[in-house]
Parts: C-alpha cells; sequence; structure tokens
C-alpha cells in the first residue's frame, strides 16, 4: 500500500533535481513525522471500516438467494435485531469520527508547540514561477537573498516567512512539513526540522498560472558545518575573474537587458524582479527545478525562455553566439 | 416546475434558448481580452543597440514627433490594448523599469504626468514608443538595448490606460496596493487632441 501511494515525482520538471526526495510517507522531521502518524491513523480507521462494510455488501449478496423472503423487511418495523444494529452502527461511526477530530487537532497542538529555540529564520517570497529566499541575521553585512534553493542546518527549527508577490502560491516539502498557503498582502509562517541530512524537493502546491509545475525548488539539509560553510561563501559578493571570456561575459550582463531584472553582489546590476545571480554556479537547478544547471540549459534558457517555460516573465534575449558564451561562461563562474 | 411551465408556454422555450445563447455570446466574447501570447524569439527581437542611442540632438530642428518610422504592428489593438493579459503585464513592466521612479503612479514627479491630457511629445501609441525607445530631451533615458519589443507595446497600452484611453474592461481594475488615484479602469477619458506636439524647440 505504501509503495502504490509514494507518489514520488510529481511533475515533469523533476528531472533537474532527480535525488531530492519528495513523499510525505517518509518522514525526516517531527513536524513530518506527526502528520504521517496522523495520516497513517486516518487511513488505518478508513481502511479497516471499508473492508468491513464491504464484506457485510458480499455477505448479504451470498446470502441474498436463500432468503425465505422475496421482499425485505420493513425497516419501520418494531424489529429489536435491526434497532440494535443501527444504533450500534451509528455508535461506532460517531466513536471513529469524534477519534479522528481529536486526533487532528491533537496533532496540531502537538506541531504549535514543538520547541523553536535557537530558530533559523528564511524569508521566502513566491513569485511567478521561482522562490526567493532571504537569509535574515543580525548583522546587515550578514544577509543574503538566493533563489530556488535553500539550505538548512540537521536538527536545528527553521521558521520560514512567507509571503507573495502576485498569487496565491502555496510551499510544500513533503518529507519536512505540511502545506502553507503564500497569500498577497500577507505573511504567514510555518516551522520546519529537518533530523536527516539529505536533499528535498519542495514544489508549489497552489494552481498559480501556466508555469505551476515547474515551480519548485531544492531544501538541503547539512550538516551544521557545511552549512555554516555554505552560509558563508553565500554571504561573499559575486567571484570576479580576471579571464578574458568571463570579464567579457560580465559587460554583456552589466550593459544588456540582465542587470535590469537580476542582480549580482559587488557589480553594478542590482535588480530584484528575477533570481538574485551572486552565486548562480553554487545552484543545482535553473529555473526554479526546471533544468538543471549546466552551461549548455543556461544557454538555452538566456536565449529562448518561452520555449521551456512559456509565460515566464524572462524575456528571449537575442545575443551573438560569442556573446552568449561569454555570458554562460560569466554565469558558470560565479561560485 | 419552470420546466412544467414550458409546457404551456410554447413561447418561453424560444425566450429562455435565446436568453442562453445570448449569455454566451456575452460571456465568448470576453475570452479575447484574456488571450496569452507568448514572447518568441522573432517577435521579442531586442531593439537594436548602437552606441548612440538616442536620436535626439540638442539643437536638432522641428519634426513631427514619432509616427511613421516606428508605427504600431497592425494587430496592436486586439494584442496589447484590447487584451487584459497585454495591459497588466505592462503594468507590472511600468514598475520593473522603474517608469514609477519619474513619473510615480501617473500624476508624475520629476517626470511629467502621465494621467492627464496634455503630452508633450504626443500620446498616441506611436508616439510613446518613441518617447520610451529613444528617450526626451531633459531627463528621459531611452530604453534601446534594454526592452523587447513586445514588452515596449505592452508598456505603452498601459501608460494609455492612466489616461483612460483604453476600454474599461482591459485596463486594469483595483490595485492590490495602496494607490493614491481610481483605478485605470474608472478613470475619465482624457481627451488627447489637446495636447499637440511642439512646433519649435525653443
Amino acid at each position: 500500500m505504501v509503495a502504490l501511494m509514494a507518489w514520488e515525482n510529481p511533475s515533469p520538471a523533476d528531472a533537474a533535481l532527480p535525488t531530492a526526495a519528495h513523499n510525505a510517507l517518509a518522514p525526516a522531521g517531527p513536524q513530518a513525522a506527526h502528520i504521517a502518524g496522523l495520516w497513517y491513523l486516518i487511513v488505518g480507521v478508513c481502511g479497516i471500516v471499508f473492508t468491513l462494510v464491504l464484506l457485510a455488501v458480499l455477505y448479504a449478496i451470498w446470502r441474498a438467494p436463500r432468503a425465505t423472503e422475496t421482499t425485505p423487511a420493513a425497516l419501520h418495523d418494531d424489529n429489536p435485531r435491526i434497532r440494535r444494529s443501527v444504533v450500534w452502527a451509528v455508535i461506532v461511526s460517531t466513536a471513529l469520527l469524534i477519534l479522528l477530530t481529536v486526533a487532528s487537532i491533537a496533532t496540531d497542538r502537538v506541531l504549535a508547540g514543538l520547541s523553536l529555540t535557537d530558530a533559523i529564520h528564511i524569508d521566502i517570497t513566491a513569485h511567478q514561477w521561482w522562490w526567493e529566499a532571504r537569509y535574515d541575521d543580525a548583522q546587515p553585512s550578514n544577509r543574503f537573498t538566493t533563489a530556488n534553493e535553500i539550505h538548512i542546518p540537521v536538527g536545528k527549527p527553521v521558521i520560514l516567512t512567507l509571503k507573495s508577490d502576485d498569487v496565491i502560491h502555496s510551499l510544500w516539502v513533503p518529507n519536512l512539513a505540511g502545506k502553507k498557503d503564500l497569500i498577497p498582502g500577507r505573511t504567514a509562517t510555518l516551522t520546519l526540522q529537518a533530523d536527516r541530512e539529505g536533499d528535498y524537493r519542495g514544489q508549489c502546491a497552489e494552481f498559480c498560472g501556466y508555469q505551476h509545475s515547474y515551480m519548485a525548488f531544492l531544501l538541503r539539509a547539512d550538516v551544521p558545518a557545511r552549512y555554516q560553510a555554505w552560509l558563508e561563501a553565500q554571504r561573499q559578493p559575486a567571484a570576479q575573474s580576471a579571464a578574458a571570456l568571463e570579464s567579457r561575459g560580465r559587460q554583456v550582463f552589466l550593459g544588456g537587458n540582465c542587470a535590469m531584472c537580476h542582480a549580482i553582489e559587488g557589480t553594478g546590476a542590482g535588480g530584484r524582479h528575477g533570481p538574485d545571480l551572486t552565486h548562480l554556479a553554487s545552484r543545482e537547478s535553473i529555473a526554479a527545478g526546471t533544468l538543471a544547471n549546466t552551461p549548455e540549459n543556461l544557454a538555452r534558457w538566456i536565449s529562448d525562455p518561452q520555449a521551456i517555460k512559456p509565460g515566464a516573465n524572462m524575456p528571449p534575449t537575442d545575443l551573438p553566439p560569442d556573446d552568449l558564451q561569454a555570458l554562460v561562461a560569466y554565469l558558470s563562474s560565479l561560485p | 416546475m419552470c420546466l412544467r411551465c414550458l409546457k404551456y408556454l410554447p413561447g418561453m422555450g424560444r425566450v429562455l434558448a435565446g436568453f442562453a445563447g445570448l449569455c454566451l455570446a456575452i460571456a465568448l466574447s470576453g475570452c479575447e481580452r484574456e488571450q496569452r501570447a507568448f514572447p518568441q524569439p522573432a517577435d521579442a527581437k531586442l531593439m537594436p543597440q548602437t552606441l548612440r542611442q538616442s536620436e535626439l540632438q540638442p539643437g536638432q530642428p522641428a519634426q513631427p514627433v514619432g509616427r511613421g518610422e516606428h508605427l504600431p504592428p497592425p494587430d496592436y489593438q486586439a494584442k496589447y490594448e484590447n487584451n487584459a493579459y497585454a495591459v497588466s503585464q505592462g503594468r507590472r513592466l511600468y514598475r520593473w523599469f522603474n517608469c514609477n521612479g519619474c513619473h510615480a503612479n501617473g500624476g508624475g514627479d520629476i517626470g511629467p504626468p502621465l494621467m492627464d491630457d496634455r503630452w508633450i511629445y504626443g500620446g498616441e501609441p506611436a508616439d510613446i514608443y518613441t518617447s520610451i525607445l529613444h528617450g526626451r530631451p531633459n531627463g528621459m533615458p531611452s530604453f534601446a538595448g534594454h526592452i523587447t519589443e513586445d514588452q515596449l507595446w505592452q508598456i505603452v497600452a498601459y501608460v494609455r490606460s492612466m489616461s483612460g484611453q483604453l476600454r474599461i474592461d482591459t485596463a486594469p481594475s483595483r490595485s492590490d496596493n495602496l494607490q493614491p488615484a481610481e483605478p485605470e479602469s474608472r478613470r475619465e477619458r482624457q481627451d488627447m487632441r489637446q495636447s499637440a506636439p511642439p512646433k519649435e524647440h525653443s
């Protein structure tokens, strides 16, 4: 049963994140574990009731030809056997429904009561169709923005502050927590924690337009030391390669229309309408989990995003081949 | 009960069918408003980028503004001004390209207002297009090389909605954010004819 219900790889976009886990029945943290427990309880109770009802129907069908009466007994007759059965059925159904309701409320209470001491705060903003993540810090120079990839340390609670830039989205990392809607003009929070190291796939879970299914992200839970190293690397401004090809690509980036929407820390590019590209080469995928982050895919994406994600806000960019090559070389040199 | 009435009123069925047909026709006429045309490299060509990005120079003799050189595409009305999606995209791009940095929400700031009937360089689509593409003296920068043709026409359509030039069903309605003026779809149509292009550069 479990194997049937493990809906892994729900979207065709998944090819870009092949190793990331995406399975609500393999919880990797306390929040997801409680939700999975509730799920198993509901499936168990409903499964048993369903089986008993089916058995009763089969029994009735099997018995029917041998019954002496040609018409069924009238139910309004004062038949004590029928009345007893009905009373029992009502009692059992009510009790089971109360059990499920209480279990659901109890799970909610437990989730709300989980410890959040030393929690890590990450601001998530959903856009059509990508995720922006801002890592907050008391020290302003330690704050940074990234996109479509969230890293967290193992065993520490994380508080995600959720906002939307355009329409209603929903954030869902099945292995770690339930879904939470991101509604324009409102702020929601979601807490999660990963107790197992690994890559988890997140996905928009509320239809938000044409490319809804291509709106994924990678959540990487790392041991604290590696997480800290990643944090330090992300806080740095972009690498400045002295090589001729890369510096030409940098000129293409800053002189063309890329810089109107994208930011690269340490350069003049400060656009905030598209993903921050300061450490683009460190990410696993581009275009929100749509394509693997390879130079070929980058070139394909830059020259014609509409062929890959029709309706995305990034316009096609018609660059001469050597400019495109320089641009891709520059973007690939931003670890 | 209503269905039983039909038997006694033979005309009623026809009236109902006609009414349903009318509803369908009205509903279908709204479809066009939501049509999407995705920019393909062919029609999303970037504006040619040359060293001098604006053709305007100080001391230039007066010349007809804009018209002629950059006429709107033949399907301009259908594709941009009568298409709610294009206008709403134009609305986003208006902010993304920082038009509001100088023109605010249309009321003007260090740039002239866009919601009134006074258009120094003309308020026809071709004029607005030229103003954005080549810039204008005293501050309007040129966006040549930084924007696709498709996006530029979308901004043009949105800018025209600010002074009520568009149909009310395609102009943007109430915004999610605080807005200092009435939504574009509720604005009165400003008479563009009052504003003539400047005759002479003094």
